[in-house]
């Protein structure tokens, strides 16, 4: 009476001959074991990167931001390339767990929950960047409106800056509720099958007593459908809002009402490799090949494709506005970018963002893994040095020709830098060892309609005459 | 909160399930719940569950976070302490926007969730009662509540024709409590 049916045409997302349980075990498993050698290789680096973060931003607090490169034309450097490269990010792993639930894109199953710990964990890292720019990082707080005795004054909620603020904090917080409410049954799952009493207490803290009933369940999908569908618009707004901190100035090259649209796709593309660089080290090294397939991989080099277009498109349209505008300030701006100073910034952006992603039009390319990894990074560089041409080289040549400068950033910029990408890896090495990679509830939803063993069964049905099908499945 | 006598049966495929659960509403005997792994589709409606209204928590949440954006803001800017921002109304609505539309989205989504926390009574602490291991992993599992009216070894025997993997009767808490996952109750030692 319950027949599963999916097209054969369709590739299976699953791999292997599967049961419930055999797909608890594979997910479940390397939770339950002693990490390799690699694990606390990988994870002791990160943390000697974390610590090197943290004295790099002792140093910049202790002495005042005067230790960074940036001057009073560049007011902005490494640090808000940084932050924007962070938070564009963390959009893909919005992206893979709530646009594509709504557009019931059943691939999502299998990555989006390393997504979206990506997402968390970047946000996190961009966080870092605003705060400490702020220099006197001790008044932080400020940025929030609270009733305070210095008036009560309040932030200006008109600016584009304030924005970025409630938008971050918010995308920051609905992330994670979201990750953690579809993470809750998954714990429920390691609790109950668990054999130390450590483990026992630890998951059953944290699976918050969930037990599976069928009211719960249906509270659960109401929930994750309402979740995603906040969470669409929002992540649209969060890198629109960041777009706006740029756009919103009147500074030659930033001036520009394209910026939204650009940048989100701009953060699609860049998260979308960084979860490229992620999923293919850990389906090799937690062996979860057979979740992770190539036709995820292809799934998203096609996504990256796209987004690269995109990106590449809006490359161009900048350029032929500022000519088009007639305002010399506006061609001066993209015509230093091209052959300024800092032409090997642009020139490695265009050559990372717009040329190299063209590759994937090949079809033998995108389902090629060691490619797919080389490209990733590639397009992180690529999306890195964007923000860095978008900033810097906005900046660096102002209205008044005796303040234009050539910025470079000090040792505490870059160690900064380095640092978030300690308090990253730490997050995700954790993540990958005390949490389930992979949704072990979703994929058994999906098993029985998109799981290799049983897309087999389909081939039948498929060959099946009408009446003979009609005959089996109309009456039980 | 009460000790109960239960009967459980477990199956293995949703396809024993649904009937099982069909025939379980049709014999009269008391449904106390459905454990499953996952979600599955169409079980509240065997069940007769009706649709939740959750979605409608979140929306008045997010309502109360437009409210609350708009009306905070529009009180500073025209009341409380106005500022001259280079002669512009100090009423900019269109400025407003985003930080109304995030306000919204955050009151929805934590709104949402403390709701769907309290209905669905999980909390870091909670702890319940689990009729089978395998209800988290693999396996489907019906309980029926007994009372003095019914016989346990008919109704053990009816679960048992419906084609269960296995079949047993349990003296458990109906309810949550507070208590550690790694220790034993009480009831479960007797």
């Amino acid at each position: 009476m319950h027949l599963k049916y999916e097209s054969i045409v369709r590739e299976p997302l699953v791999d292997g001959n599967k049961t419930y349980r055999q797909v608890t075990e594979d997910i479940v498993s390397p939770i339950e074991k002693k990490p390799g050698k690699m694990w606390y290789a990988g994870f002791f680096i990160a943390l000697a990167l974390l610590g090197f973060g943290v004295f790099s931003v002792f140093w910049e607090v202790y002495f005042g931001i005067g230790v960074w490169g940036i001057n009073r034309t560049v007011g902005w450097g490494w640090d808000i390339t940084n932050f924007v490269w962070w938070v564009g990010i963390g959009h893909a792993g919005t992206l893979i767990s709530a646009i594509l639930l709504i557009f019931r894109q059943g691939w999502r199953t299998g990555v989006n929950r390393a997504a979206e710990a990506m997402t968390i964990f970047a946000v996190m890292c961009a966080g870092q960047f605003p705060i400490f720019h702020m220099g006197r990082v001790w008044d932080a707080m400020y940025v929030l409106p609270y009733p305070n005795t210095r008036g009560p004054l309040w932030p200006n909620f008109n600016s584009a800056l304030l924005w970025d603020v409630f938008a971050i904090s918010t995308y920051f917080t609905v992330s994670l509720l979201f990750w953690y409410s579809g993470l809750v049954p998954d714990f429920a799952t390691i609790r109950d099958r668990a054999k130390t009493k450590f483990r026992k207490r630890a998951y059953g803290l944290a699976s918050f007593g969930w037990t599976g009933t069928a009211k719960n369940w249906q509270r659960f999908e109401s929930l994750s459908l309402v979740l995603a569908g906040l969470s669409t618009p929002l992540v649209l707004s969060v890198h629109t809002i960041v777009s706006f901190d740029f756009a919103t100035s009147v500074i030659p090259g930033w001036h520009t009402t394209i910026f939204p649209p650009y940048f989100v796709a701009g953060a699609i593309f860049s998260g979308f490799a960084m979860v490229q660089t992620l999923l293919i080290l850990v389906r090799k090294i937690l062996g979860l090949e057979e979740y992770i397939t190539l036709g995820h991989i292809e799934a998203m080099n096609k996504v990256i494709v796209l987004t690269g277009s995109i990106v590449g498109v809006a490359y161009l349209t900048e350029l032929f506005m500022s000519w088009y505008s007639q305002v010399v300030y506006e061609q001066d701006a993209f015509n230093w970018r091209i052959i300024g100073p800092y032409w090997w910034s642009y020139w490695a952006m265009m050559t990372c963002n717009v040329v190299s992603p063209q590759l994937f039009w090949f079809k033998k390319l995108r389902r090629n893994i060691p490619f797919t990894f080389i490209m990733s990074i590639v397009v992180n560089i690529g999306m890195w040095f964007e923000r860095f041409v978008i900033i810097v080289t906005s900046l660096y040549r102002d209205y008044l020709p005796g303040s234009w400068t050539y910025y470079s950033p000090t040792w505490p910029e870059v160690g900064f830098y380095i640092g978030t990408f300690g308090l990253f890896f730490t997050c995700f090495f954790l993540f990958a060892k005390y949490f389930p990679v992979i949704a072990v509830a979703e994929i058994k939803f999906v098993l029985k309609t998109s799981g290799d063993n049983f897309k087999k069964e389909m081939i039948k049905v498929d060959e099946q005459p009408l009446e003979e099908f009609v005959h089996e499945n109309s009456h039980h | 909160m009460a000790i109960k006598k239960f009967a459980v049966a477990c199956y293995d495929t949703e396809e024993t399930l649904f009937p099982a659960v069909e025939k379980v509403r049709h014999s009269g005997y008391k449904l106390h719940d459905v454990y499953t792994p996952f979600p599955v589709h169409g079980l509240d409606v065997a069940m007769g569950l009706k649709e939740t209204d959750l979605h409608v928590a979140g929306f008045i949440f997010g309502l109360t976070g437009t409210s609350t954006a708009v009306g905070f803001m529009s009180w500073i800017f025209t009341s409380d302490w106005p500022v001259n921002f280079g002669g512009k109304p100090h009423w900019s609505l269109p400025a407003f926007i985003p930080i109304t539309f995030e306000l919204t989205v955050l009151f929805a989504a934590v709104g949402m969730v403390l709701t769907y926390c309290y209905l669905n009574q999980i909390m870091p602490g909670v702890k319940k009662h689990i009729f089978h291991p395998r209800q988290t992993d693999d396996y489907f599992v019906v309980v029926i509540e007994l009372n003095e009216h019914v016989s346990e070894t008919e109704v053990v025997s009816f679960l048992k024709s419906t084609g269960s993997v296995e079949t047993n009767v349990q003296i458990a808490e109906d309810s949550w409590w507070y208590g550690r996952w790694d220790e034993k109750e009480a009831y479960e030692l007797a």
